[in-house]
């Protein structure tokens, strides 16, 4: 599904990371771990197609409306609420039954209540429920989760568990400092120094 | 029918944000009339035709002003990877963006030209006529240098610096149309700047917004 060689990428004079090979078959679940700094999140940005490399080939066997994108922000307009920005990304994705789709995954990431309120009302907590929301709204067949357990509480952490295990098959690329969380999913990590 | 869809459900997104906010289009519209009161002081009674002149800078700043803050939503939250990493067209971005301050200028303009017939001189349906056609095309334009400046470091200032000397044939053509006799030939004009703008916009719009 994903496959880097002599992957570099440099912002102007810093070295983000050099020569980096990557492969990531479909349905497998990759670790992504590193010190602050070491270009985990960079390398989420250049599988996505959000940044360019600096230098290498990377390939990603999946049209950029079948990845789902998880990131260090959520990704929302923070003065439309949670039903708004699931109806517009419904909307630019094309999700079929787009509606009934929304509402399952509102109430399966218990934000069905709070659906109509701002999204700047809700806890950091909340925004990475709707986030996850919508990363998952098209159901993408390569995911690429940026930290997924941030500002998640006990409850927040094990419905995620549950959503990733139910996801498997699906192809994962995770950026992580909680390796041990996920590593009974994963099939292989990759260490950025 | 895809394409117009995903722009639909930009503007209209925009159009929700507005109402939510009311931050961009209040601004314009008590913008284009401080400027219509102020000047209907500070010009001399006989100086008339500079009038002319007046409501096309009004205008072109009144755009400017809604285009500054354009792009601010997705600036702050970086929304702008999600609706680059959709599946629709990314033009659809600038064509969403480019309608929403379109509709805004288009309220303020609603109670600006009543208020520069008052004051200055009757409106006739060339000026009307010249004012949609340069609104078409000042937001065109200034949409997709407004998602230009949004990722440099000095957006307040880049935006007026790209956009007031490709908005200057547009004050030339409104101006023509408003103050001659014969306007088709300044109308067509606009209507070419607008048709040039809106390709160009359009092609390079991806570029401008990816890596």
């Amino acid at each position: 599904m994903i496959a880097a060689r002599g992957l570099s990428k440099r912002y102007g004079t810093k070295r983000v990371f050099e020569g980096l090979d990557l492969d990531v078959p479909a349905g497998g679940f990759v670790l992504v771990t590193g010190p602050n700094g070491s270009g985990k999140t960079t390398l989420l940005r250049l599988v996505a197609g959000l940044a360019a490399p600096t230098a290498g080939e990377l390939e990603v066997a999946a049209d950029r409306g079948r990845i789902g994108f998880l990131a260090h922000e959520p990704l929302v307009y923070r003065e439309l609420s949670a039903l708004q920005n699931l109806d517009l990304y419904g909307r630019l994705y094309h999700v079929p039954e787009r509606r009934e789709r929304i509402g399952m995954l509102l109430e399966r990431f218990g934000l069905w209540e709070s659906r109509r309120e701002p999204v700047a009302s809700f806890s950091r907590g909340m925004q990475q429920r709707l986030a996850l929301c919508r990363a998952l709204l098209h159901g993408p067949d390569l995911l690429l989760l940026d930290e997924p357990f941030n500002a998640l509480d006990g409850a927040g952490a094990a419905l995620l568990d549950g959503e990733l295990a139910a996801l498997a098959g699906r192809t994962f690329l995770v950026a992580t400092h909680d390796p041990v969380r996920l590593r009974p999913l994963a099939t292989a990590t990759l260490a950025l120094a | 029918m895809t394409y117009l869809r995903d722009a639909a459900a930009l503007a209209r997104k925009d159009l929700l944000l507005e109402l939510r906010g009311k931050e961009t289009v209040p601004a314009m519209v008590l913008f284009v009339v401080a400027v219509f009161v102020a000047f209907r002081f500070a010009l001399p009674q006989e100086q008339e035709q500079a009038a002319g002149g007046l409501l096309w800078v009004a205008i072109v700043l009144t755009a400017l002003l809604g285009l500054v803050r354009a792009f601010v939503p997705e600036r702050e939250q970086r929304v702008l990877d999600a609706l680059v990493l959709a599946p629709c067209d990314r033009s659809a971005i600038w064509l969403g963006k480019a309608l929403s301050v379109l509709a805004f200028l288009l309220v303020a303009e609603a109670a600006a030209l009543p208020l520069f017939a008052a004051f200055f001189e009757p409106v006739d349906a060339a000026t009307v006529g010249a004012v949609l056609l340069a609104d078409v095309g000042l937001c065109a334009v200034g949409a997709l240098l407004a998602a230009m400046a949004v990722a440099g470091r000095a957006r307040e200032v880049l935006l007026p610096l790209l956009f007031l000397p490709l908005a200057v044939p547009v004050v030339i053509g409104g101006v023509g149309a408003t103050v001659t006799d014969d306007p088709a030939r300044y109308l067509g004009f606009l209507a070419l700047y607008d048709a040039i703008f809106a390709i160009l916009a359009w092609a390079t719009f991806e570029y401008v917004v990816t890596e």
